[in-house]
C-alpha cells in the first residue's frame, strides 16, 4: 500500500472516510469512472475491473511528460484515484465466474456498458442480484436502457449538445455556435446522480437490509441540470437564449464580464444598489484618482443618498436608470485601471459579489484554496515522486475525504483482491495461465 | 426520528434552512425519496432571503409570493414553516425542532448561522448526534471566508467559466448556474454520506461544503496537465472547448446546420467513426492525405472543420444526426428546451417531467429525477410549500404547541 496522502483541510481530524465500510466492484468505463472516484475518495474499497490490456482511458491524453504508456495517462490518473485494480477477461467463462465471485463479496456493483452487452454474457446487474437481495447495483447509460434511444452513440460533447446545456451557453453573437464547456461536465453530471442514488439506496439498506437496482440516464441528467432553460419551458413555454458569459434568458440582459487592466476578465455581478454600495464605489474611485475624470460621479453621489435603488423602476424612471448605469460604468472604469486580481479582492472587500475568471491552474495557485488544503499531494512510489492533485469537494469533520492511493497500475492488486475474495493459490495460477487475469 | 414508511428516507427529518438552488436542490433530492424536509422561512420578509420566492417564470398572469415557478421547481415535496428567530419563543421552538431532527442544513453566507447561535457546538448541545451540513461559496474558513458568491461567481473562481469558450473570444461561461445545481448535488451527497456514517458509528458531524472547491474539483485532467506537465489551459488558442484534447479527437465540434440558429454536435472517437462519417458525407475526405490519421486531422483541424461546416450547413440537423447514428457515429442535434422536453423519445419514456400540484399554482410540470430505483423509487407529486403552509402540522402536531398558543404566536409575529 502506498503511504497515505496529506490530510486535507484545516481543523479536520476525523478518522476513515464515511464509506470505509463499503466494497464496490466497478466495471471500468469512462462513463462512470468519476462515480467510482467519488465513492473511493470517501473511503470505499473500489475494485476497478478492466479488460486485459487495460481500459481505453489508459490511452487518453494527457500523458505524463507527453509520452503515452499504460500507466502514464493523466486522464486515467485523475478519474481513478483511490481505487484498486484487476484485469479480468469477461469474454471467458472463467473470467465471468471470477467476476461473480468478486461481486459476491461486495456491497455495490457499478457498470456503464453498452446496452445488452452484460445480458449477453450473463453478468448483468439483475442476474448478479439473484440470491443477493442486499446487493446495490447501478447501471449508468447514455440513454434509457430498453428505451427508444438506447443504442445511440455518445460522447461528453453529444450529451451536452443534445441534453440541453449547450443551447444555453455561448455568445451574444448567434453566428457563433453554442459552446459546450470543457472538463467532462456531461459525464460528471451523470456520475453525480449515480452516486446520489447509490447513497439513497445505501441509507435505505442500512435500515432494511435490502439493496436494489438503480438505472441512471445520462441524457436525462443533463436535461434536469439546465436551471431556467427547463422550467421556463415547463411553466411558461418560453425559450431562453444564450448570451456571452452570463445566464441565458428569455429577454436579453446587460453584460457582466469586464476586461481588466492586465487583460484578464472578471464577472461583475450586480452593480451598486444600496446607498452604501455607492459610497464604496466613490471611495474606491477617489483612492485610484479616478473620481474627477469619471463623468458619472455626480450620479454616484445621488445614489449614495438613497437607501436602495428600486430596480423595478429602471424601465420607467430615467434618473434611476442613469444612477444604475453610472454604478456599472464606474466598475468598468475601475476594472480597467487595475489587474483582475486586485479588482476581485477590492470589490469583494467592499461588499460586491465579483468573481475573477480563473483558469483551472490559477485555482491551484490561489491563496484561499491553498489555505483550505485543496491542492493535495499524492505519491507515485514507482516513479519516486509525488504530484499535486485537486482535493476535496467537501470538508467532512468526522469522516473525511482522502485520496487513499494513486490510480492503480495495470492489474496492480490482482493477487490481493483474489486472495481476499477466497481464491486459493492454485485457482489464481489457473486464472493467470488461461489469461483470464 | 420518524417511523419508517416504506420510502428510502422516510425515517429521516431535516431541519432545513436551505434556499435558492445551491441549497434547495440538495434537500429536494432527499424529499423526493421520502425524507421529511421542513423548510424554515422568515415571516417578517415573506421568506424573501430566497430570491426565487415569488419570482419568474409564471404560469399565468397571477403574481404572488407562492406563485414563483423556479421556487416551485426546487422545493417540491417539502414542508414549509415560518418562524421569527429574532424572538425568544421563536428560538425556543427552533431548538425543540432540532432536537427531533436528524439533520440541520443551510446555505447562508459563512458566519450567518453562527450569529443565530447555531454553530455546530451549539447544535450538538441540542442533539449530540446531529448532522450539520453548511454550504456556501468559499467555505467556513480561509482568506475569502467573507467573500460573497452566486453561481456565476463560483463558476468564475473555480475555473469552469474560463474552460468554456472559443479562441479569440472572451469566455462563454455557463448560461445558467451550473454550480448551483452541482453544489446542490455535492450537498446531497454530503448529507447522505454523513447519515450513513452515523448509521454505522452512531456519530453525527459537521460537513463544511464550499461550492468553489466542488467546482474546482470538476476541471478534469486539465488540472494534472498543469501540475504534472506544467501546461496551463490559459495559452494561445486555448480553450477551444467544442473541440477535445482529453482525449484528442478530430473532427469533433458543434457545426452549423440548415435554418436559423440550428446546430449539430458530432464526435469521431476513432478511425472507424471517421470513415463512417466520410461515408455519410459521401466525400473523398477519407482519401485526402491531410486527413488520413488523427495526427493529420488535428494538424489540419481548421480546414477540416470548415469542410464539414460547408456540408452540414445544408443538412437538417435531426435527419443528419439520424444518418450518422445509423452509421455508428456519435452525433446529435443541439436541442432547444421545447424539443427535449416535449419531443424527445428518451425523456418521455423515462417520465422525466412529472406534474405536481401546488396549492396556489395548481398543476405544473417540474424537473424529475434521472434515476430509477427498483425498490424505493422517487415520488414528486406535491409542489413547493406556500409560506407557512405547514405551521399547524409542525408546531401543533410535531412540537405539541396548543391551538390557543398557535393563535397568539401568529398575532405576536413569532410565526
Amino acid at each position: 500500500m502506498t503511504a497515505p496522502t496529506s490530510p486535507q483541510g484545516p481543523g479536520v481530524t476525523g478518522g476513515p472516510g464515511a464509506l470505509s465500510d463499503l466494497r464496490v466492484i466497478e466495471l471500468s468505463s469512462e462513463r462512470s469512472a468519476f462515480a467510482g472516484k467519488l465513492l473511493a475518495d470517501m473511503g470505499a474499497d473500489v475494485i476497478l475491473v478492466e479488460p486485459p490490456g487495460g481500459d481505453a482511458m489508459r490511452t487518453y491524453e494527457p500523458f505524463l511528460e507527453d509520452v503515452p504508456g499504460t500507466d502514464r495517462s493523466l486522464y486515467f490518473w485523475h478519474y481513478n484515484t483511490s481505487k484498486r485494480g484487476i484485469t479480468l477477461d469477461l469474454e471467458q467463462d472463467a473470467g465471468r465466474e471470477a467476476l461473480r465471485r468478486l461481486v459476491a463479496t461486495a456491497d455495490v456493483f457499478l457498470e456503464a456498458e453498452d446496452a445488452g452487452r452484460l445480458e449477453s454474457l450473463g453478468i448483468d446487474a439483475i442476474t448478479l442480484r439473484a440470491g443477493r437481495p442486499e446487493l446495490i447495483t447501478i447501471s449508468v447509460a447514455p440513454f434509457m436502457r430498453g428505451g427508444p434511444r438506447e443504442h445511440e452513440q455518445s460522447t461528453d460533447l453529444t450529451l451536452l449538445a443534445g441534453g440541453g446545456p449547450a443551447w444555453s451557453c455561448g455568445y451574444d453573437d448567434h453566428s457563433l455556435p453554442p459552446v459546450r464547456g470543457g472538463g467532462n461536465q456531461g459525464y460528471q453530471t451523470g456520475s453525480h446522480y449515480a452516486v446520489m442514488a447509490a447513497l439513497v439506496a445505501l441509507v435505505s439498506r442500512d435500515l432494511t437490509g435490502v439493496g436494489q437496482h438503480i438505472d441512471v440516464d445520462m441524457h436525462a441528467a443533463q436535461n434536469v441540470t439546465t436551471e431556467a432553460a427547463s422550467y421556463s419551458w415547463l411553466v411558461a413555454e418560453e425559450t431562453v437564449q444564450r448570451q456571452t458569459g452570463r445566464h441565458a434568458g428569455v429577454n436579453p440582459s446587460a453584460p457582466s464580464q469586464v476586461l481588466c487592466g492586465d487583460g484578464r476578465y472578471v464577472n461583475t455581478g450586480v452593480p451598486a444598489r444600496r446607498g452604501r454600495d455607492y459610497e464604496q464605489v466613490i471611495g474606491w474611485l477617489e483612492e485610484k484618482g479616478l473620481a474627477e475624470e469619471f463623468p458619472g460621479t455626480p450620479l454616484l453621489e445621488m445614489g449614495r443618498e438613497l437607501d436602495i435603488i428600486d430596480l423595478s423602476k429602471i424601465a420607467t424612471d430615467p434618473a434611476i436608470r442613469e444612477m444604475f448605469q453610472a454604478g456599472r460604468d464606474a466598475m468598468v472604469l475601475l476594472a480597467q485601471s487595475m489587474s483582475a486580481y486586485e479588482f476581485f479582492e477590492g470589490a469583494q472587500q467592499r461588499g460586491f459579489q465579483v468573481g475573477i475568471i480563473y483558469s483551472p491552474e490559477e485555482v491551484m495557485e490561489d491563496r484561499h484554496f491553498k489555505a483550505r488544503g485543496f491542492p493535495t499531494e499524492v505519491e507515485h512510489p514507482e516513479l519516486g515522486r509525488s504530484f499535486t492533485y485537486p482535493g476535496a469537494p467537501y470538508l467532512f469533520h468526522g469522516s473525511p475525504w482522502q485520496i487513499q492511493r494513486r490510480a492503480p497500475l495495470l492489474n496492480e492488486h490482482a493477487d490481493a483482491i483474489l486472495e481476499e475474495s477466497g481464491f486459493a493459490p492454485d485457482e489464481v495460477a489457473q486464472l493467470r495461465a488461461q489469461k483470464v487475469v | 426520528m420518524r417511523e419508517p414508511d416504506g420510502t428510502a428516507l422516510g425515517h429521516l427529518r431535516i431541519c432545513d434552512f436551505t434556499g435558492q438552488l445551491a441549497g434547495a436542490g440538495a434537500t429536494k433530492f432527499l424529499a423526493a425519496f421520502g425524507a421529511q424536509v421542513i423548510r424554515i422561512e422568515d415571516p417578517t420578509n415573506e421568506g424573501r432571503w430566497d430570491i426565487l420566492r415569488g419570482g419568474q417564470p409564471f404560469k399565468d398572469e397571477r403574481r404572488g409570493i407562492n406563485l414563483g415557478g423556479s421556487f416551485n421547481n426546487h422545493n417540491v415535496e417539502k414542508l414549509g414553516i415560518t418562524l421569527n428567530l429574532r424572538t425568544k419563543r421563536g428560538k425556543e421552538l427552533l431548538h425543540e425542532l432540532i432536537k427531533i431532527s436528524d439533520v440541520v442544513s443551510e446555505n447562508f453566507a459563512a458566519g450567518v448561522f453562527e450569529r443565530l447561535g447555531l454553530s455546530y457546538e451549539e447544535l450538538r448541545a441540542l442533539k449530540d448526534d446531529i448532522i450539520y451540513v453548511s454550504n456556501c461559496g468559499f467555505g467556513h474558513s480561509g482568506p475569502y471566508v467573507n467573500y460573497k458568491t452566486w453561481g456565476p461567481v463560483v463558476q468564475a473562481v473555480s475555473g469552469l467559466t474560463f474552460s468554456s469558450g472559443l479562441p479569440d473570444q472572451p469566455s462563454a461561461g455557463w448560461g445558467y448556474s451550473y454550480m448551483d445545481h452541482t453544489g446542490a448535488y455535492y450537498m446531497a451527497m454530503a448529507l447522505l454520506m454523513a447519515i450513513h456514517h452515523r448509521n454505522v458509528t452512531g456519530e453525527g458531524q459537521w460537513v463544511d461544503m464550499s461550492c468553489t472547491e466542488a467546482g474546482a474539483s470538476l476541471n478534469g485532467p486539465a488540472l494534472l496537465d498543469y501540475t504534472v506537465n506544467g501546461r496551463p489551459l490559459r495559452r494561445e488558442g486555448s480553450p477551444n472547448s467544442n473541440r477535445n484534447q482529453f482525449p484528442a479527437m478530430a473532427p469533433h465540434g458543434i457545426y452549423e446546420t440548415e435554418g436559423d440558429d440550428n446546430w449539430i454536435g458530432i464526435s469521431t472517437r476513432n478511425e472507424d467513426d471517421w470513415k463512417a462519417l466520410c461515408g455519410v458525407a459521401g466525400t473523398a475526405w477519407v482519401d485526402d492525405p491531410r486527413f488520413a490519421t488523427l495526427a493529420d486531422r488535428l494538424a489540419n483541424e481548421d480546414d477540416l472543420d470548415q469542410r464539414i461546416t460547408d456540408w452540414t450547413r445544408h443538412e437538417d440537423r435531426f435527419d443528419l444526426a439520424a444518418r450518422l447514428q445509423a452509421a455508428g457515429v456519435p452525433a446529435t442535434a443541439v436541442q432547444r428546451p421545447g424539443e427535449r422536453v416535449d419531443h424527445d423519445a428518451d425523456t418521455e419514456a423515462w417520465g422525466l417531467w412529472p406534474t405536481v400540484q401546488q396549492t396556489e399554482m395548481g398543476d405544473v410540470r417540474v424537473d424529475g429525477m434521472p434515476v430509477h430505483l427498483s425498490e424505493t423509487e422517487w415520488k414528486v407529486e406535491r409542489g413547493a410549500p406556500c409560506l407557512g403552509e405547514h405551521n399547524d402540522y409542525v408546531f401543533g402536531e410535531l412540537l405539541g404547541v396548543s391551538e390557543s398558543e398557535l393563535v397568539s404566536l401568529r398575532e405576536e409575529g413569532v410565526l
